[in-house]
């Protein structure tokens, strides 16, 4: 008999969502024989919650995946239907992009674009389990009983794990509206010694947008001069974008939304597992915060031509008919017709401290797991890590040194650490608050921080360097050109008048006076020998923008480098591979427990697991021999 | 250091009293006491349970020691969280010394100083704070001193240091809602209420850094230099103040060389007294030295006495105002007691001459003892120890104080950022700093707490 897969695979992905797509364009682009297995392949890299990607912390999480090479920026540039810069009104670090997608333009664009990927093979089947022998895998089994081999497998099974979907009373398995749950997996995974959870998550009803009174809401256009995630030269900013609208729930909404708390599977104990505390659905909103009389709600566009609407900020699992009432007394949705309703659904996940920092299981080597399998949530959080596992295993394939990215050059660092040193109780989603040192993980400069990496492992073409490398020194020599002249009062000072700044009394270098918190780059542009300068020298926004943050936020920079270099000296401390905890007896048995479950490569590290004190840390040192 | 063993000691105070408290502590504590130890009741003290206290008597072998109460504490709920034995016996020095050399022998080892408060610290049973205090109160002897050290360890300071801490955590919370949460329909703070915040915690701030002056002199006494003539009689005021003979007193001028140093509590409030030699003019080598020495220690001290022979007064009273003068304008902050001694040897004109030409003046005899209740009590009211009356806390760890101080400047930066509209996520660079060096005392705030913290009070996500 003639089987269908001759060789043994480099890399088997399991699971064509953002993790999983990242992890298969990663691995074949790397030049390893990859094989995408997925139970549908008419859904790759589905939105199955929000169609739109970024936002703050998550916005440069995907400048940082494209900056590494991978694709899900560039998906969403060309599959964008609106652009915002959030926070820009706060300090660059802040400044976070965030588009509405296309739904369908985004899964057909990444499609389209893994299948002009070399080396990438696509197959549609369920995987039921792994083929492990000892404690290697070596491939998967599928529920065909095909047995197809692999040097590395990566799982990145979404919510498809033994999931299920709630609505009101009723529940049944599936792992997306519409599709069935994968089984198999977890069984055996438990059975080989991984813990297995269970987590929760929700997502609102899809209407019809020709039933919706638009006049009732408030228009919420995209930014006047869009931008965009791409660092590369393929896709262009949009030049024409969709508007959403945005309406409010009232007194009225909540008291109909109150009556069906009864039938709530969140209410009446049918959940058990936890959602996410920062996305909580609007039962959940009402019943924690009832003294708030209204919740916003964001009615987003599907794409550019289909009539679907997303009913943003009305997560929930009450009863459909419930829901459909509630939501016809909200302004401007008075005869809204659903297309399909809210629903809940809880998934098996595997507690993320079981990994390394390469995403590697640590029980059973060769096997990687990313996206919501480890607990997380969102796209951009799945796509990163996927990336990442994606890159590692073919690390592993062709035995070069593993890539791993601490907590100072990346938000992908912070979440991957967070994740396998302290677990997660909820759902995982990032934020800017998660990271020690944010005005360092801007996103403007993802591509400083990441694409001389990205280069070194084969990923990031050598035209990608050349681009990046091309604008930062641009940048610097403009950096430098405000260090080195000097302005005269005369010149200055009608330029700080109107800006209500201290007049300056004698000449000065431009930077000092552009330092100002409230002097910006266009300040300084009205001066003539600054706007020739950047007329000269061709300039374009993003070179006047990494210069304007270069000048004004130096100090601070600089501040949060030395920080970071302090880390890093704990960082540089290694604890050994089989070091005894249990045999430090002046530390808490907290402390030694937990050590020892999550086994620390570093004492830094090892100082970011709760129930770690200041003081065991100061033990370890001691053991450490410093 | 080894933790796997039984360690003894006495945990009274050492010498007699009425009854003396021997403590054991380590796995094998209970054990070696249930040997040595015979109940009345005739029970095995291993069978007890925990918390519970036992009549009996202290054998070795068939010799009865003492009469004794025993109490078990078992692991973790003990002072050190590992298996205690207290043992209440009578206070004789010779009873202490023969149960400690019995358990001893039975398998104990001698504690460490300090080692039942690492042990308690290590199994978590106090925070470093409190361990700290429990070592400063078994070093104080003063009362001040005992009493800064019970309230710490009681958790006054902790808990002082985390109502802060909670004030900085909500700060810090509102500052990263605005960054992460800026989408989010929820009423952000205005700067004027972060002004109002800022301006809250740098008052606290600065209240505890402060209180470490006072705490520092409640620690480790105030210094006081006497200065003066030799044969001034300097060491016999000494004497009168500690109430016993111990520096060298003699009719010689110049016999007390060396500059000593004594402590005596006065009001509850330790001061050090520095005897030392006087400030005159002299070609004596020896002297000299000693001269240099007084001028180091008035530079060291808090308080100076200026002491002088008041028969003498006639003849030197130029002499005594230019010391005096060298004095003021050497240290011109510096308090300063002028004492006529001996003033048992001249009559009230010559007294009121004095008080005239030297309006501060005030009048001893150390010998009889007149004028000695004064100067205690103007030693007193030199010494603000009002937050100490008021029950406040006080800062006595160096450690705490230096990461207090650390917290006080970045705090400083936020309340400058705010005042010249610094963006949120810059101020926030300087909060974590501030929340870093507090965290040295109390534990670090982690993301975690503060994301925490925001979700339980403002209803985010769409």
């Amino acid at each position: 008999m003639m089987s269908l897969f001759q060789e043994t695979y480099d890399v088997i992905v399991v699971g064509a969502g953002h993790a999983g797509s990242e992890a298969a364009a990663a691995a074949a682009n790397m030049g390893c024989s990859t094989l995408l297995v997925t139970m549908n392949l008419q859904n790759i890299a589905q939105m199955s919650c929000n169609p739109a990607m970024g936002g703050i912390a998550k916005g440069q999480i995907v400048r940082e995946i494209d900056a590494l090479g991978g694709y899900s920026g560039i998906v969403s540039d060309t599959s964008a239907i609106q652009f915002k810069m959030l926070n820009k009104s706060k300090g660059p670090a802040m400044w976070s992009p965030r588009v509405q997608s296309d739904r369908m333009k985004f899964a057909e664009d990444w499609r389209l674009m893994l299948e002009q990927t070399p080396n990438l093979d696509f197959y549609q089947d369920m995987v039921s389990g792994l083929l492990v022998e000892g404690e290697c895998v070596v491939g998967v089994k599928t529920s065909l009983g095909i047995d197809i081999k692999a040097k590395t497998v990566v799982l990145t099974n979404g919510t498809f794990l033994n999931g299920l979907i709630h609505i009101g009373d009723k529940n049944f398995g599936g792992g997306r509206a519409g599709e069935r749950a994968a089984k198999g997996i977890t069984e055996q995974l438990v059975d080989l010694g991984f813990d297995a959870g269970r987590m929760k998550t929700g997502t609102p009803p899809r209407v019809d947008g020709r039933s919706l009174d638009y006049s009732k809401m408030i228009v919420q256009p995209g930014d006047e001069n869009p931008e965009k995630f791409s660092y590369s030269d393929i896709t262009k900013p949009l030049t024409k974008q969709r508007d959403c609208h945005m309406s409010y729930t009232s007194a009225v909404v909540h008291d109909l939304l109150r009556e069906g708390f009864d039938r709530s599977p969140m209410f009446n104990g049918r959940i058990k597992s936890t959602g996410p505390r920062y996305c909580p659905s609007i039962e959940d909103k009402i019943n924690r915060f009832a003294d708030k009389d209204r919740h916003q709600l964001f009615v987003e566009p599907e794409g550019w031509n289909t009539v679907e609407v997303y009913v943003n900020g009305f997560s929930t699992s009450l009863p459909e008919d419930v829901q459909f009432k509630a939501l016809r007394s909200v302004a401007g949705f008075e005869n809204v017709k659903f297309f399909r309703p809210g629903y809940a659904i809880e998934y098996d996940y595997f507690p993320p401290t079981q990994l390394k920092h390469t995403l590697e299981t640590k029980l059973i080597d060769g096997l990687y797991f990313a996206g919501q399998i480890n607990g997380t949530t969102g796209y951009e959080e799945a796509a990163s890590q996927g990336l990442m596992a994606g890159i590692n295993a073919a690390l592993k394939v062709q035995e070069r040194e593993a890539f791993v990215l601490n907590r100072s050059e990346a938000y992908i660092g912070v979440l991957i650490d967070d994740l396998i040193t302290k677990g997660t109780e909820e759902p995982y989603r990032m934020f800017t608050s998660r990271a020690e040192y944010r005005t360092l993980l801007r996103q403007d400069n993802a591509d400083l921080r990441l694409t001389p990496k990205s280069f070194d492992l084969g990923l990031a073409s050598e035209k990608r360097l050349k681009r990046m490398e091309e604008k930062h020194s641009s940048a610097e020599d403009f950096v430098s050109f405000f260090k080195e002249t000097s302005v005269k009062p005369e010149d200055i000072n009608p330029i700080l008048e109107s800006k209500d700044s201290a007049l300056v009394k004698q000449s000065d270098k431009m930077f000092k006076v552009f330092s100002r918190p409230n002097i910006t780059i266009d300040d300084m542009r009205k001066l003539d020998v600054v706007e020739a300068y950047v007329q000269d020298h061709d300039l374009d926004s993003e070179v006047i923008e990494q210069a304007e943050i270069q000048v004004k936020y130096s100090g601070y920079i600089e501040k949060e480098k030395n920080n970071a270099d302090k880390l890093n000296r704990l960082e540089n401390i290694k604890i050994p591979e089989n070091f005894d905890y249990s045999k430090i007896t002046n530390m808490s048995f907290e402390a030694r427990e937990k050590l020892n479950k999550i086994r620390p490569v570093t004492i830094s590290q090892a100082s970011r697991i709760s129930g770690v004190s200041p003081s065991d840390v100061s033990v370890l040192l001691v053991y450490m021999g410093r | 250091m080894s933790h796997n063993d039984t360690i003894v000691a006495l945990a009274t105070p050492s010498g007699s009293g009425a009854i003396a408290v021997i403590r054991l502590s380590g796995p094998e504590a209970i054990n070696i006491a249930s040997g040595v130890f015979r109940s009345v009741s005739g029970k095995e003290l291993y069978k007890q349970r925990t918390h519970t206290v036992h009549l009996g008597h202290i054998v070795d072998n068939e010799k009865v020691v003492d009469e004794a109460l025993v109490t078990i504490f078992k692991n973790p709920n003990s002072y050190t969280g590992e298996d205690v034995i207290e043992v209440s016996c009578h206070g004789s020095v010779y009873i202490q010394q023969e149960i400690i050399q019995l358990m001893l022998r039975r398998g104990c080892r001698m504690a460490n100083a300090g080692e039942f408060t690492l042990r308690a610290f290590l199994n978590g049973k106090l925070d470093l704070s409190q361990a700290e205090a429990v070592a400063d109160l078994i070093a104080s002897d003063n009362e001040a001193s005992h009493q800064v050290a019970m309230q710490q360890m009681r958790g006054g300071f902790s808990s002082e240091i985390a109502k802060l801490r909670e004030e900085l955590l909500n700060f810090a919370s509102l500052i990263e809602l605005e960054l992460d949460f800026s989408e989010e329909d929820v009423e952000f703070a205005d700067r004027s209420q972060f002004k109002e915040l800022v301006e809250r915690i740098v008052f606290v701030l600065k209240r505890l850094i402060d209180s470490f002056a006072v705490g520092n002199v409640i620690k480790n006494g105030i210094p006081v230099a006497i200065v003066g003539e030799p044969n001034v009689g300097k060491s016999t005021l000494l004497n009168a103040l500690l109430n016993e003979e111990r520096a060298i007193v003699s009719d010689i001028a110049g016999t007390t060389r060396d500059t000593i140093e004594d402590e005596i509590s006065i009001g509850g409030i330790g001061f050090r007294f520095f005897d030392t030699a006087g400030i005159r003019d002299t070609k004596d080598v020896v002297e000299s030295i000693g001269i240099k020495k007084t001028f180091e220690k008035i530079e060291q001290a808090q308080v100076v006495i200026y002491l002088f022979d008041s028969t003498q007064y006639q003849e030197q009273s130029d002499k005594f105002k230019v010391e005096l003068e060298k004095i003021k304008n050497k240290y011109p902050q510096k308090p300063l007691i002028i004492l006529a001694n001996k003033v048992d040897k001249i009559d009230a004109e010559q007294q009121a001459k004095m008080r005239a030409e030297i309006p501060e003046i005030q009048m001893l005899s150390a010998k009889t003892g007149e004028g000695v209740e004064d100067l205690t009590k103007n030693l007193l009211d030199l010494i603000n120890t009002g937050a100490l009356r008021n029950n406040e806390t006080i800062v006595t760890n160096s450690r705490h104080y230096d990461a207090l101080l650390k917290a006080f400047e970045e705090i400083q930066k936020v309340k400058y950022g705010l005042e010249t509209g610094l963006s949120g996520d810059l101020l926030a660079i300087d909060i974590r700093q501030a929340l870093y060096h507090f965290g040295e005392i109390t534990g670090q705030v982690t993301n975690d707490e503060l994301l925490g913290n925001i979700f339980a009070n403002f209803c985010i996500g769409k």
